[in-house]
Formats: C-alpha cells, structure tokens, sequence
C-alpha cells in the first residue's frame, strides 16, 4: 500500500511539472491580441491543460489515499523542477537566491517525506451493533 | 496584477484542497464538496495561465506554493489531522525557500 502511495506520489509530480512547462511554453507565444481564452485554447496550450487535467485528477486519488498534509508538502517538489524547468526549456533567470530558495524547499520537501504517514481509505457506510434490524 | 492574479492561485487552491481532501474521505459529502472543489480549481487555473502571461514560470510556479502553508495550518485546523513537528518543520522549510525563489 505504500509503494502504491509513493509511486502515485511520482506521477503526480511529474505530471505537475510536464504541464506547467508546456503551458507556460504556450503562453509566452499567444498574442498580445489574445483574450483570456484566445490563449487558452491554442494547440499546445490544449496539450498543456490535458496534462494538467491528468494531475488533478490523479493529484485526488492520491488525497484520497493519504493526508492532506503529506500530499501537499511532498508534491511541493515539483515546484522546484518547474523552475528548473523554466530555467532549462524557457531559457528563465534565476537569480542566487532563488537557488537558494530552491534548495530549502527540496531539504522541506524530503524532511517531510521521512515522517510517517497515515493511509486512509475511502469511506464505507458505518456499520454499528445498533442498526435497525431488517 | 501580478498579485491579484496570485492572491487567486493561493485563494482557490486551498479552499480545493480542504474541499477534496474532506470530500474524498466522506462517501456523503462528495455530492456537493467535489464540484465547489473542481470551481475553486478552476479559479486557481485561470489565474494561473494569466500569471504565466506576465511573468516567468520560475516565479509563477513557486510563487503559487505559498498556498503550503495555509494548507498545512488547515489541514490541522479543519481536517483534524495529526500533523507531526517534522511535517510541520518540512511545511515551513518549503514556504521559506518558496519564498526566497520568489524575489
């Protein structure tokens, strides 16, 4: 049950990461011109948003399965990689300091990672000795 | 703008999340909790693709986690999880360094 937490845990990061690189590619091409959903709706923009879609819906299956506060901070690792991820394929600057910055949420990321975490599965109809007999 | 359009990344991210999270443990509550969630996600989306107009994925990204802390806070408020001194410590550690990549 476990693995299936952790393994569930990397996609959904690498999910997060491929998608915002893709829309943030996407939306540094759409014209000026373009309207709120003129930018939206070009083609990579699409490819962008269905990836994304993919993470969320994945990104709730795995609330389902463990602590908010675990999911939230150990997730919090793919807001690194997409910096680095602006930094390598968007050609971004990053100064010192946000490396700095990078370094200290992945050291938070990980020290959150080795605490012991609750699984909780999905909720049943609660069965009690005080039913109404049928 | 830029902020505004931040303040509605970190604001609907965690009223979804809360709402998720609570709703996915509660068979009752999924009727009505996962579409005001998937709203709120939907707020949060929005004003993110328009962020990512105005400034660099390697701040809008980052930036966006400052929603960490509000939901750690939360979860331990609302939700009622044990949240340990590790995982809070982890919590506050990702928050700063967001922070610091995001000046």
């Amino acid at each position: 049950m476990r693995l299936r937490v952790w393994l569930l845990t990397i996609v959904v990061v690498l999910a997060n990461v491929g998608g915002n690189a893709i829309l943030g590619y996407a939306m540094k091409q759409a014209p000026a011109t373009a309207g709120v959903i003129g930018s939206i709706l070009q083609p990579v923009a699409i490819l962008g948003i269905v990836v994304l879609t993919a993470w969320m819906l994945l990104r709730m299956r795995l609330l389902g399965l463990a602590d908010l506060s675990f999911v939230v901070p150990v997730t919090a690792v793919g807001y690194v990689l997409s910096a680095l991820a602006g930094v390598l394929l968007l050609h971004e600057h990053v100064p010192l300091r946000g490396w700095i910055g990078t370094v200290i949420i992945m050291a938070g990321a990980t020290l959150t990672g080795l605490t012991e975490h609750s699984e909780k599965p999905l909720a049943t109809p609660a069965r009690s000795g005080k039913e109404r007999p049928r | 703008m830029k902020w505004l359009y931040l303040a509605g990344i970190v604001g609907g991210t965690v009223c979804s999340d809360l709402l998720q999270s609570h709703g996915m443990r509660q068979g009752n509550g999924r009727a009505w909790k996962l579409p005001v969630a998937v709203f709120f996600m939907a707020i949060s989306f929005f004003s993110f693709t328009q962020l990512l107009r105005i400034a660099p994925l390697s701040f809008a990204v980052p930036a966006s986690a400052a929603s960490i802390a509000f939901d750690t806070v939360l979860a331990r408020v609302v939700l009622k999880e044990k949240v340990e001194f590790r995982r809070w410590a982890g919590a506050i550690l990702v928050a700063g360094g967001v922070v610091l990549l995001a000046q």
